[in-house]
């Protein structure tokens, strides 16, 4: 049995669904981002699971005990907030020690518990400072502290970095990341970073429009997009349409490339979406065997950096290649004809979308 | 230009400062003057001696206190449930906070008589009391209720709430703990606001035949010469403390106590 069940819930508010049949098992000490954009339904399926919203129908199951209904301040269950939420009439030493004084706890265990808390978050001569004395970061830390100190069975974090500046946000969610595993605590993170997501994650969730489009691995979710939204939603991607020629092979602007993966016979008919990493790309190299190969004109090389991206007219579409600035680099010019190659299993072809597929 | 501008707001302010502070100012020498040919404060210490004085005023502070402590149970609860979870019923509050500016005292006092007659309230000394201080709180709603809900809408309430929950927080504890806390100085607003509006009552404590410092004042007008202009300078006096203990209160704003990512 997972540790944390979320069976076919579905939250409906008076005009909308938010989230439509999602299910998911999480496994006690996991670590699982819900990415997606604004508006998908990651943060409502979270107050879910914290207890602020009750599903429309479906059942959250937390070990064996279904916390459904249960009231958010039964649980067991911390959660950090996008604006830290820390209370401001309470100093950091209180605010961390505020959810065992609820408990009621003994006042030595509360003492050893906070000291231990502000040691993992690294800010043991914080403890007299009140909130509005402290930076985004570090009021992020107490946040986290005072989530952890309460031993939660789940911690969940909705947009924790979201009001942070860039370099703060990186440090910081290395350092969620750290804490997690060496307590090891089961975790839920919401985001539409999906930077963050696939850095810190066991296992993405990608949602879109209140539902689950695929859920798996950082690696899986980057390298094996399923939906044309994952692929395009998750890192820079070429999404291009194509015709079935056979099984394995496909004509985009006219050119024959192979699948390796092959064609899904549901989809012969159809127009295939077709996605494409532009770092899987070459351009103007040695002719290959086996290699999928595609000709055009260049539109436009921009200079990124340590990354030189090149966008490549085929037809009636463009696709983009990114390449290492090396010095040896020889860039092609605008305007000049360019031959592009690719191994046929970095073509992959996308499931259609929702609307796309036969009532 | 800028120059004619601000001199005329100088002369403004002045005039305004003069038309307030001449006739208080002759209040007062008049209040000094109840000894003849010299100026003392027997006046003041007429009145502070006097029981009457402090029979009625120590009632009135008593009734106002009260008012005070059923005013923050009603209210800040109320309060606190709008803004978290009946936001629809926001307007009919308001619509309601404006009932005690409208309806004069005279009618609030007759409509208490009225509909309470032959009631426990009205057939004893306890009882009309009862009703003194339930009036006295309706005449602060509109006050307290306005100081709260402006300081609860200072701090993010919703968010708050829901951190302090998932600590294992009840709704009491959110409360007291949370909430209270972090709206005081808007509730001691409410509070010394309430205070003065207490203090001052003359009609509704005059109507229900209660010896509170309202309806002293008035007698001790009618019988009295220079007293009277002493029990007003002492009036206003009382109103300027509650005014600068609000003032000092809201002032005192630790460097922007509130974390900025908590204002909505």
């Amino acid at each position: 049995m997972s540790f944390l069940e979320i069976n076919d819930v579905n939250k409906q508010f008076a005009t909308f669904t938010a989230v439509e049949s999602f299910n998911l098992k999480i496994e006690r000490g996991e670590f699982v981002s819900f990415l997606g954009p604004s508006g998908c339904g990651k943060t409502t399926t979270l107050r879910m699971v914290a207890g602020f919203e009750q599903p429309t129908h479906g059942v959250i199951l937390l070990g064996d005990k279904d916390i459904t209904y249960v009231p958010a301040n039964k649980r067991n269950v911390g959660m950090v907030f996008q604006s830290y939420a820390l209370f401001p009439n309470m100093n950091v030493w209180n605010n961390i020690a505020f959810g065992l004084k609820i408990a009621r706890k003994p006042g030595a265990l509360i003492t050893e518990r906070v000291n231990e808390m502000l040691d993992i978050i690294q800010m043991r001569e914080f403890g007299n400072r009140y909130p509005h004395q402290l930076s985004g970061g570090q009021q992020q830390r107490v946040a986290l502290a005072r989530a952890l100190a309460i031993q939660p069975d789940v911690l969940l974090l909705d947009e924790p970095l979201s009001a942070l500046d860039a370099k703060i946000r990186v440090q910081l969610r290395e350092e969620i990341r750290a804490i997690q595993r060496r307590l090891g605590i089961t975790t839920i993170y919401v985001t539409h970073d999906q930077e963050e997501a696939l850095s810190v994650s066991d296992r993405i969730v990608v949602m879109s429009k209140g539902r689950i489009e695929q859920v798996g691995s950082p690696k899986q979710i980057y390298n094996v997009p399923q939906t044309r939204f994952v692929a395009s939603f998750v890192g820079t991607l070429n999404v291009l349409e194509a015709k079935a020629v056979d099984a394995y092979h496909i004509a985009l602007d006219g050119q024959m490339l192979t699948v390796e993966a092959g064609i899904p016979p549901e989809q012969m008919n159809m127009t295939l979406t077709c996605a494409l990493r532009p770092e899987a790309i070459r351009i103007n190299t040695q002719e290959t065997p086996g290699m999928n190969r595609l000709t055009g004109k260049v539109e436009d090389v921009g200079f990124l950096g340590s990354v030189v991206r090149v966008r490549v007219r085929t037809g009636a579409q463009t696709v983009r290649l990114d390449t290492f600035n090396t010095p040896d680099l020889n860039l092609p010019s605008v305007g000049e004809e360019a031959t592009l190659q690719f191994p046929p299993g970095a073509l992959l072809v996308l499931q259609p979308d929702r609307a796309a597929l036969p009532a | 230009m800028i120059h004619r501008q601000s001199l005329w707001s100088w002369l403004c302010l002045a005039f305004i400062l003069l038309y307030f502070f001449v006739p208080l100012y002759a209040t007062f020498q008049f209040s000094l003057q109840a000894k003849r040919g010299q100026l003392g404060f027997t006046a003041y210490q007429n009145i502070f001696s006097a029981p009457d004085f402090s029979n009625s005023f120590l009632f009135s502070f008593q009734t106002a206190l009260l008012t005070i402590a059923i005013s923050m149970v009603l209210i800040i609860p109320t309060a606190y449930w709008v803004n978290l979870k009946l936001t629809w019923l926001r307007p009919i509050v308001e619509f309601l906070t404006l009932i005690p500016f409208v309806i004069p005292a005279v009618i609030v006092a007759f409509g208490l008589i009225r509909a309470y007659n032959r009631t426990l309230l009205t057939d004893s000394g306890e009882g009309v009391y009862v009703l003194l201080v339930g009036a006295y709180v309706s005449l602060s709603f509109p006050y307290m209720y306005r100081a709260v809900d402006t300081g609860l809408q200072a701090i993010n309430v919703r968010t708050l709430t829901e951190a302090a929950q998932s600590l294992g927080a009840s709704w009491i504890a959110i409360l007291v703990r949370v909430i209270f806390p972090n709206i005081f100085r808007a509730v001691l607003t409410g509070a010394f606001i309430t205070f003065a509006i207490a203090m001052g009552e003359f009609t509704i404590a005059s109507l229900l035949s209660q010896p509170a410092f309202g309806p002293y004042m008035a007698a001790t007008a009618a019988r009295k010469v220079y007293e009277p202009s002493a029990l007003a300078i002492v009036s206003f006096g009382l109103t300027w403390l509650c005014i600068a203990g609000v003032q000092i209160l809201t002032r005192r704003n630790r460097g922007g106590r509130v974390p900025t990512a908590l204002i909505r």
